[in-house]
């Protein structure tokens, strides 16, 4: 054992670079400089309770953990949707409303279709995965055919999903109460099953996204289609030569991506909830969903990679309950989006900045090395 | 005839918004760096203004003094904002969509966590008057008097005066001829003497005064000088960059994309005033969407034949020369 450690640590001393240089040191370095800036706004908006509030920041989410699961599956489908169009360089930002178009699917079909409680729950998640996929396929078309920028495009198609679906839900008497400015209450058929943590809504769906997950890390790394997508996002123009089907591949991965993103609002959607009102019933209000905009964070912090992506959606969700009650002494949730936006921007370079930092060691050590070499010729 | 001028009135204040933060959105491209943050900026420079205004609304200065002061605030806010732009996509050589994506993310965190700290809302509420009723002598002009000089703010003369200096700005000037050429070809660019990094720079820093200018207009004269870190400026920042497209990054054409998309939406919000419309009997969620509808499909006409500038989104390397 103590054999190991010393190999490790030997290792570690002569690996300087490979070590700042990987993509895991790079996010770790990120999400470090994130943190310390929020600490440094909380020091700004109240610097008597920022130390306190910070501790809460950081560990309130352990406290919570059945939670942050549930809060964690519809950021995880989000960030899996991201994370795949990314794959192939293209910028899927309507993740929010490929997201929004899956949970009025799902809603529709559990609201107004009758049918046994086995089937019903599976029929309402395939309907989001349509209802995702017809508004994620449309950008995709659109980048394809006619070279229309997919980040514009999908833009509009969150302001138009959201406003669509809200007055598809407003002019229909069966789903919403006006009185109350939202829609029923879904059945308990198409409720996902519970995970049974008690004083939390954690359900199934939270290891169905990351068998999806999985799924999608297997697509990517074991098949022709996840290699030419990784392909074509590395060199659009030699994987073209090579002759790999750019435009049916774009239309594929979008279609994809749609999908994901839609099976996360049937995901939050359908989740059973012991808070009246965080789930089972929407409220048009015109909103985007905030959820669709956190893939892409959770998204870029995992690297784009599936199973990166698991850990990075658990992390925000974990930051995110512990920001909640940052409330306690007087701060608002709105600090983990500030944290989170940090991340991002240094996780952004952060791989160019860990291998300066790896360089740097590296060439002072030579130098020290060097210096010894001289040193002992000299005597 | 009076609704034509009505809907002409309440376009204007719209289109300058648009068409300045597209302004923005074009020099930055064509320097050659996508600047995809605009929204962001566009709040944070409304934020400060309308900031401004609040600490002096109840001092004796003359409320379109402390509009000027209050724009030059946004201004200067706003290209502070985009130099964590510039650092991360010229010095970092990151990818420029996803650093834009956390400026356009940390702006309405903070301006929500600063705002419910310390004003206990979503934002800032004034209630300055910056409204123009009419200008003397020069509403008497008979047509132009009408679109022009009545019901106004200031910001459209400001925004006018603008896109005249910028135009010649981008055609006319030895600057304007070197930015360009840092957008098409920066190592030709580089090859005669030019400085790309810092001819980038203020491509991003222009960008970011110009948005910030916008979004301080965008509140002024759509939301009454008020601003909110929920609603922020309602995508106009993308619109803006939707505009740019719409009009091949040429200022001009990006003056008329604007008034075309300011006129959709002024008319959506003016339903009830119009009879043929209101008795079509529509739902106001159609006019709603209209505006980002007509967004989409006319990216759809345009993007065959782009004449995007041919090196924006690339990261610039000397060692690739």
């Amino acid at each position: 054992m103590n054999n190991f450690i010393s190999n490790l640590l030997n290792k570690i001393k002569h690996n300087y670079k490979d070590i700042f240089s990987s993509s895991f040191f790079a996010t770790l370095m990120a999400i470090m400089i994130g943190m310390f800036f929020g600490l440094l706004v909380m020091l700004i908006a109240n610097p008597s309770n920022a130390m306190a509030g910070f501790g809460k920041l950081l560990f309130g989410g352990f406290t919570k953990f059945g939670d942050v699961l549930y809060f964690a599956t519809p950021i995880l489908m989000t960030g899996l949707a991201v994370g795949f169009a990314f794959k192939m360089g293209l910028f899927n930002i309507g993740a929010s409303g490929q997201y929004t178009m899956g949970l009025f699917f799902a809603l529709y079909v559990g609201l107004m279709w009758d049918l046994p409680a086995g089937i019903h729950w599976i029929v309402a998640v395939l309907a989001a995965m349509i209802g995702g996929m017809l508004w994620g396929v449309i950008p995709g078309i659109l980048k394809a055919h006619l070279n229309v920028n997919e980040v514009i495009t999908s833009i509009m198609l969150n302001y138009i999903g959201v406003y669509l679906v809200d007055f598809l839900i407003k002019n229909n008497g069966t789903l919403f109460i006006s009185v109350e400015s939202r829609t029923k209450y879904l059945p308990e058929s198409v409720q996902s099953l519970t995970l049974g943590i008690p004083g939390s809504n954690a359900n199934i769906t939270f290891i169905i996204a990351v068998g999806i997950a999985v799924l999608m890390y297997i697509i990517l790394k074991k098949t022709t289609f996840g290699y030419e997508l990784v392909a074509t996002g590395m060199n659009k123009h030699a994987s073209e030569y090579a002759g790999i089907n750019y435009k049916r591949n774009t239309i594929i991965a979008m279609l994809i991506s749609g999908g994901l993103a839609g099976l996360g609002g049937a995901f939050a959607i359908l989740a059973p909830s012991n808070i009246a009102g965080a789930s089972m019933t929407y409220e048009p209000v015109g909103i985007i969903a905030a959820n669709g905009f956190n893939g892409i964070a959770v998204a870029l912090l995992g690297n784009s990679n599936p199973v990166g992506i698991v850990f990075s959606a658990l992390f925000i969700s974990h930051i995110q309950r512990g920001g909640t009650q940052t409330s306690l002494f007087g701060y608002k949730p709105e600090i983990v989006d500030v944290v989170i936006s940090i991340i991002i921007y240094f996780s952004a370079f952060a791989l160019l900045m860990s291998h300066s930092i790896g360089k740097y060691l590296k060439s002072r050590k030579e130098k020290k090395e060097l210096k010894n070499e001289i040193s002992k010729e000299g005597k | 005839m009076d609704t034509i001028y009505y809907l002409i009135q309440k376009m204007l204040p719209v289109a300058i918004p648009l068409l300045l933060v597209a302004l923005g959105g074009m020099f930055s491209e064509r320097s050659g760096i996508i600047n995809i943050a605009l929204e962001g900026i566009m709040l944070f420079g409304a934020y400060f203004g309308v900031l401004f205004i609040y600490f002096t609304q109840a001092s004796s200065m003359n409320p379109q003094i402390i509009f000027l002061i209050g724009m030059i605030v946004a201004m200067i806010s706003g290209l502070v904002y985009s130099l964590l732009l510039a650092f991360g996509s010229i010095n970092m050589k990151a990818n420029q969509v996803i650093v834009g994506t956390a400026m356009n993310m940390f702006i309405p965190a903070v301006v929500l966590l600063f705002s419910k700290m310390f004003f206990s809302s979503d934002g800032i509420t004034t209630n300055i008057i910056l409204y123009i009723n009419e200008v003397p002598i020069l509403s008497q002009i008979p047509i132009l008097g009408d679109i022009l000089f009545k019901n106004t703010y200031l910001t459209v003369y400001i925004g006018l005066i603008l896109l005249v200096v910028l135009t010649i700005l981008l055609y006319k000037t030895k600057f304007g001829l070197r930015l360009r050429a840092c957008g098409e070809h920066p190592h030709a660019a580089d090859s005669v003497g030019i400085n790309v990094y810092k001819m980038r720079y203020f491509g991003v820093m222009l960008s970011g005064a110009l948005a910030g200018i916008g979004g301080f207009f965008y509140s002024v004269g759509i939301t009454d000088a008020n601003v909110s870190g929920h609603s922020g400026v309602a995508g106009f920042g993308f619109l803006a960059l939707a505009v740019m497209i719409f009009g091949q990054w040429k200022p001009i054409r990006i003056f008329f994309a604007a008034l075309l998309f300011a006129f959709l939406r002024a008319l959506a919000y003016s339903i009830p005033l119009i009879p043929f419309l209101d008795n079509l009997g529509l739902d106001q969620t159609f006019y709603k969407i209209l505006p980002y509808l007509a967004t989409l499909i006319v990216l759809i006409f345009t993007s065959k034949k782009s004449r995007a500038p041919k090196a924006e989104g690339i990261p610039y390397d000397k060692a690739l020369r």
